[in-house]
């Protein structure tokens, strides 16, 4: 279990540290979610009623967006350079190499929100860093991760590679966009908590059904 | 290959019988007219896609702890066949949307979550155009179609859980208006037949596409034997099927 | 320490392996050659254990393979065609993360060691980005021999090494094979194989083609036979 926890540890911080110096999936990520800001804004001609209303679906749809130019990254630059065969060799379970993606794609994808949460805010002038909100964030990009992980793997090994990730990814991420837009927006709106908890227990379900899938399948995915 | 044509040719009776008895012998529906009609088929056709889809679900299961490319055959077959009758389903239930709430489109629970359907098994067969090597393709489609289908009823319960806080979409969105109407007897034996019969259509569609991968897959092995009995280099496989001939 | 079989493997349908028959002991070197696309890599990759076996038996280190892979992970060493580093990170920085994966207790002096046996250690903070080509590859062989393999895949590793870095790299590979490694390495340079190996392989059109004692043969008549069994 130790042993298992250190290869874990590993990849993560080989992934954060390289990506510390390099930022250049961070800094694309931000830049790519700035202008997805701005084109939602200009797209949608947002009065401040409209604003308050689809700041929730401007918040989830630019996290999803950003988050699969990541996701692209994080598998498919270990396939590019060949080092996934380095990965691979490791005596260890697959299993831990799949949580070490998992997590620093994941911690990459929150990063990100701490970006563009306040400038959402500052943009929209109200404020979107609600506990519950950011709650609902954590909860629905776990998910979100963990099967884009899975499926960024199996991407990054066809001819169609970065085009097919978005294709496959976002139709069996309804539901945390339903349930994230839904709890976010109630959050904002100040709906008492037992009306919408409900989208919170979604998202754990979706979390965890779909971490298990993934772990149970990723050596499929990755081994010959 | 005689069993392939017997369902063939009973297919084609059985959905011809159908079909006729839904256009003359179905009485009209009172309030709705003649749309109602579509229902016979609307219902079997939903279902029966859903069953595709539990098939290729099964089926990349069984493939990825049992690899044989049998599964995989019927896994893709069952997604085409299944993503057919989505398609027939949701492009029906627009055209009852029409008359019954005055829009081609409604956020109804189930239209929207076929509708997604279609979006992953469309996804699903791109992924197997995007992969060359069959055992790569088999085991990465088996786990998409594990994924897929996972999701399926995931997406159903957040759509319906948005339906309830929301209940006015547009008109009266509550599809459950459609089992409204007083079932004529004829009717009950005509909703028999049409379900009877997607499902033989279901199976003979998904036997025929099965075997046509299956030819293709036999075709492949030939060239490949061919190869290796010139003892070619595999990198010139065009040369040594050539030479064999 | 690799016992091989009856080895076979396609890709698709497309066979590349049609029955490969391959033995290597512990303390040798065994060089592999043949014309490209006939299997070289496939074979290193099916012992490195990244491609499985199609049909035939594969025994490297007493683990049958594919069945105790993650076992045979632990004893194999391997230098294949990318370099397998972080080209954000620095020499140490790449050690240290293999040495992890590898569940080493306290690697710092194995690395500094492994470091200096391949004259990387005044560059060792240096981001692997700005290495050269043969740099890269010495530190690729760093990286394989860090948990003391007992069995070392090279797929052609004196791709890209200047003289001096042929020197070495044929220093360490006669070590590793004192200690008791069994080396397999594949390479297209018939004379310079023939004096480091002790057994060579030709492989050719999926198939075992010829096995000998380097012994036997002078870089002339093993360069006249090669032409032979290839053509």
């Amino acid at each position: 279990m130790k042993r298992y926890l250190r290869v874990v540890g590993a990849v993560v911080w080989k992934d954060l540290s390289a990506e510390l110096r390099s930022r250049e999936t961070f800094s694309a990520m931000v830049v790519f979610s700035l202008l997805m800001v701005l084109v939602f804004s200009i797209a949608l001609e947002l009065n401040r009623g409209a604003r308050e209303s689809t700041a929730a679906g401007v918040l989830w749809a630019t996290a999803l967006f950003s988050g699969t130019l990541g996701l692209n990254r994080g598998l498919g630059r270990e396939q590019d350079r060949g080092t996934l065969e380095g990965l691979l060799l490791a005596p260890a379970d697959r299993s831990a190499l799949f949580f070490g993606k998992f997590l620093s794609s994941w911690a990459l994808i929150l990063a990100v929100q701490v970006v563009t949460v306040p400038v959402l805010t500052v943009l929209y002038n109200f404020n979107l860093a609600e506990p519950l909100v950011i709650l609902s964030l954590v909860l629905g990009t776990l998910g979100y991760t963990g099967v884009g992980t899975l499926l960024s793997a199996v991407s990054a090994q066809t001819r169609a590679r970065d085009v097919l990730l978005p294709i496959l990814l976002l139709p069996v991420s309804v539901p945390v966009l339903m349930a994230g837009v839904q709890s976010s927006s109630a959050a904002l709106a100040g709906t008492p908590w037992n009306e919408f908890s409900i989208w919170y227990s979604l998202l754990v379900a979706y979390d965890v059904i779909f971490l298990a899938v993934a772990v149970m399948v990723f050596e499929a995915v990755v081994g010959d | 290959m005689k069993s392939l044509k017997w369902l063939n040719v009973s297919a084609a009776t059985l959905l011809a019988v159908s079909l006729a008895l839904v256009w003359f012998a179905a009485p009209l529906e009172a309030t709705m007219g003649a749309v109602q009609k579509i229902f016979y088929f609307h219902v079997a056709a939903a279902w029966v896609g859903m069953v595709g889809f539990f098939i290729t679900f099964v089926a990349g299961i069984v493939y990825l702890v049992r690899p044989n490319p049998r599964w995989d055959r019927l896994g893709a077959a069952t997604a085409e066949v299944g993503l057919l009758l989505s398609i027939i389903t949701t492009v029906t239930g627009s055209i009852w949307a029409r008359p019954a709430w005055n829009t081609w489109w409604t956020w109804d629970v189930r239209l929207t979550t076929y509708t997604i359907a279609i979006l992953i098994y469309i996804a699903y067969l791109f992924l197997r155009g995007a992969i060359d090597d069959p055992q790569r393709r088999a085991r990465f489609s088996a786990v998409y179609g594990v994924v897929g289908f996972v999701s399926v009823p995931l997406t159903f319960l957040s759509i319906r859980l948005w339906q309830s806080i929301h209940p006015a979409v547009i008109g009266t969105a509550t599809p459950t208006s459609q089992g409204g109407f007083d079932m004529a007897p004829i009717m009950a034996v005509i909703v028999v037949m049409a379900q009877v019969t997607t499902v033989v259509l279901f199976v003979t569609l998904t036997a025929n596409r099965y075997r046509l991968i299956e030819l293709q897959d036999q075709v492949d092995l030939q060239k490949a034997r061919a190869m290796l009995a010139e003892g070619d280099l595999p990198s010139q496989p065009a040369a040594s099927a050539a030479a064999t001939k | 320490m690799i016992a091989i079989s009856a080895l076979t493997r396609s890709f698709g349908l497309r066979p590349v392996l049609r029955g490969v028959d391959f033995a290597a002991e512990a303390g040798t070197i065994t060089a592999i050659f043949g014309p490209n696309g006939t299997g070289k890599s496939t074979l290193l990759r099916v012992v490195a254990t990244l491609i499985r076996p199609g049909s035939g038996q594969v025994s490297i280190a007493g683990y049958p393979l594919p069945s105790q892979s993650e076992a045979v992970r632990g004893v194999i060493g391997a230098v294949l065609h990318g370099p397998l580093l972080y080209s954000e990170l620095s020499a140490d920085e790449n050690l240290r993360f293999y040495a992890q994966l590898y569940d080493l207790a306290a690697p710092q002096p194995r690395i500094d060691e492994l470091l200096e046996r391949v004259g990387l250690t005044r560059r060792r903070k240096d981001p692997v980005r700005v290495y050269s080509r043969g740099m890269q590859q010495r530190l690729a062989v760093a990286r394989a021999l860090l948990h003391r393999p007992k069995v070392l895949l090279l797929d052609e590793p004196y791709t890209g090494l200047d003289p001096a870095g042929t020197a070495l790299l044929d220093d360490v590979l006669r070590e590793q094979a004192r200690g008791g490694a069994a080396v397999v390495l594949t390479s297209h340079d018939l004379a310079h194989g023939l004096a480091l190996a002790d057994r060579v392989v030709v492989l050719a059109r999926g198939k075992v083609q010829l096995a000998a004692p380097s012994s036997d043969f002078t870089p002339e008549t093993f360069a006249a036979r090669y032409a032979e069994v290839v053509a």
